[in-house]
Formats: structure tokens, sequence, C-alpha cells
């Protein structure tokens, strides 16, 4: 069987991915408690927006990382080629 | 519902063979503190609890699994290559005749799994300061599995985890500040 | 006043038939959300990269913890 090799910007373009992501859990999870805080929220709101640019970047190149019609298919389908993220 | 995300909540890497790492490890996969008795406390107890921090309890939960994910990574990577006579000194010989290299959910003693690690007593108080309690032993299992790691890259994820359950403990009391409705009282005093 | 730590001490009960090597002192952990009580707004934050390899936005939160091999090494503090 045929095994594609990860580039290097997968690893690249994945570790800015977690990064904001991780900003937005962080922020969620603040907010959940903190609902007042418009500062907070502005940030929030942005880096959501800067999330669906990066998420659509990174879908185009290596596919998509949401499936149940969060993200768009390829053809053929290719929600499941691997490799799942615990095997990267 | 739930929607799956193919990544990881953050980066791990294995720079050694050592499945001894992995027996240590499952104790945050199948252990009365670990990944899944969070996961499943959280959400569970969000359905008796005032609305105000049923959506802290539903995000805490939703990332537990991310957590859980990052650890079976870590004992799947372990394992995967590991030959069967690695894996008996490594003493998973008796989790490899009933599992082979298959993930269960046990703690680093090998006792199952069991519903008995997630108190739901559907008194709020009590809850939260059971999930505060929850959130701290699990810090202090990262500490001793650090502790007994020498897998500089294991350790790197296992500190992002350690550090988690510091954001979660902190979240889940000002959750009980929310609800003893007391902040703004205490402004004008 | 002692500087401020998150790691605490305190010394054991040394008996002469103590079995192994004394250790005369122990430490234990205070993480900072003890300290922190409900955050305040407008906390000073990481950039997104720090922030993820932290494991923390806030740095109040911030509180490395280095296992007893790294000790050894001269890691930690
Ligand atoms: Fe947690």
């Amino acid at each position: 069987m045929s095994q594609k090799e990860l580039p290097k910007e997968f690893y690249e373009m994945m570790e800015e991915l977690q990064a904001i992501d991780f900003v937005l859990v962080e922020l969620t999870l603040y907010l959940d408690t903190h609902p007042d805080d418009f500062e907070a929220i502005e940030q929030f709101n942005e880096n959501a927006h800067a999330r669906q640019i990066l998420k659509q970047k990174f879908e185009q190149q290596f596919g998509p990382l949401q499936q149940y019609g969060n993200s768009y298919s390829g053809y053929p389908w290719n929600w499941d080629d691997p490799p799942w993220p615990w095997q990267i | 519902m739930w929607v799956y995300e193919k990544k990881l909540q953050y980066p791990v890497k294995v720079s050694k063979c050592n499945p001894m790492l992995a027996k240590f490890l499952i104790e945050q996969y199948g252990g009365a503190d670990g990944e899944l008795a969070a996961a499943l406390r959280y959400l569970n107890q969000r359905y008796t609890i005032p609305d105000k921090v049923v959506g802290l309890l539903t995000d805490i939960g939703t990332e537990e699994f991310a957590h859980l994910e990052m650890i079976a990574t870590m004992i799947y990577k372990l394992t995967k290559d590991a030959t069967p006579e690695q894996l008996k000194e490594a003493g998973i010989g008796e989790h490899y005749v009933n599992h082979d290299r298959a993930l269960f959910y046990t703690d680093a003693a090998g006792n199952p799994f069991t519903a008995t690690y997630i108190q739901a007593k559907g008194d709020p108080i009590a809850d939260l300061y059971e999930d505060i309690a929850a959130e701290e032993k699990a810090r202090a299992t990262y500490q001793w599995i650090i502790d007994q790691s020498d897998d500089p890259d294991i350790n790197d994820s296992l500190k992002f985890l350690r550090e988690r359950e510091i954001i979660h403990s902190q979240r889940f009391r000002e959750a009980v500040e929310i609800l003893k409705e007391d902040r703004d009282r205490k402004k004008i005093f | 006043m002692a500087k401020f730590t998150l790691r605490k001490q305190y010394r054991p009960y040394v008996s002469p038939f103590d079995p192994c090597p004394s250790i005369r002192v122990k430490t234990y952990v205070t993480p900072p959300n003890l300290y922190v009580g409900f955050q305040p707004e407008k906390l000073p934050q990481f950039n997104a990269k720090q922030a993820l390899f932290a494991g923390t936005l806030w740095k109040v939160f911030y509180d490395p913890y280095y296992g007893s091999e790294e000790k050894e090494k001269g890691g930690g503090q």
C-alpha cells in the first residue's frame, strides 16, 4: 500500500492551528465564567475569524479537519484518508 | 452532538521506545482521576446544575476528551512496535495476554475503569467541589508520572496536560463563586 | 520575609530507625489557582504559540513542573 509522507508544512500549519485553537479554548472557558468581559469577547471573535481562514487554507492542502458537513469533501471522499492524529 | 476534529489539541511526540511509560500513562486513560473519568463526570453533571455553569461543564468535559486522545496517542506510539518480550519486560505482559496492544480502560495497576469514579451527588456545590478535587488529583498524577518518566518529549506533553488541570480547577472555583451569587455584593462592601 | 514560592516545604520527623536515608525536607505544590481568586479582567497574556506551549493563555497561571530527573540535571527551581 502506498503511503503519503507528510511534508514539513503540514506540521507547521498544524501547529499554527493548534496555537490559535488553544487561544480559543482558553477564551471559551474564561468567558464561561466572565460573560461580560467585552475586550475578551472581541479577542475571541477576532481569533474565531482568523481560525476560519486558517482552517480553509489547511483543508485545501491536507483534506478535511471535520466531517458531517463541517468541511467540504474532495473526490473521492477523503475524510477517512490516513494519517489520523495519533499516527503522525 | 459532538463533532470530531482530525487534530490533537497539542502536539504529541515520543522520542524513546520505552513501553514501561505506557504502563504508567494508562493511569490517566482509565484511572480514577484520569481523562475519561473527568470527561464523563463533567458532562454527566450538566443535567442537574444551574444553567449558569452548564456551558463551563460542557466545554471542560469536551476538552477532557481531547486530553484522552493525547494520552491514547502516547500509549499507542509507545506500544505499537514493541515486541512481546519488550512488553513483558515493561510489566505489560498481563495486559498483553488479554488485549495484545489494544488500549483498555484500566489504571496503572490494571484495575478496570468503573462508574464509581464518577461522582454525581446532584448538589451543585458538592459536585463542583468534587470537580475541583478531581482536577487537583489529576494535576498531582501528572506530576508523579513526570517524575517517573525519562522521555523529554512525553514530559513536554504531560506538562501541558498538567497545566490544563490548573486552569480547569481555576474555572471550577469561579463556578462556585458564581453559584454563591455573591460577587457583586462583595464589590459594594 | 522569605521570597514567595509556589513550592512549600515541611520537615517530617526523622527516626534513628528509618530504613532508608532520611529525606529531611519534603516539598509540595500549591498551584497558582489557589492565589488568584476570581480571575480579574485584562491580565497579561502570552501570544498564541507561547500560550500553547505553556498550557495557559494567562501568565499568572503558568506553573512549570520539573520531574525528579530534570531537577537532577539542573532544571527546575
Ligand atoms: Fe481537567
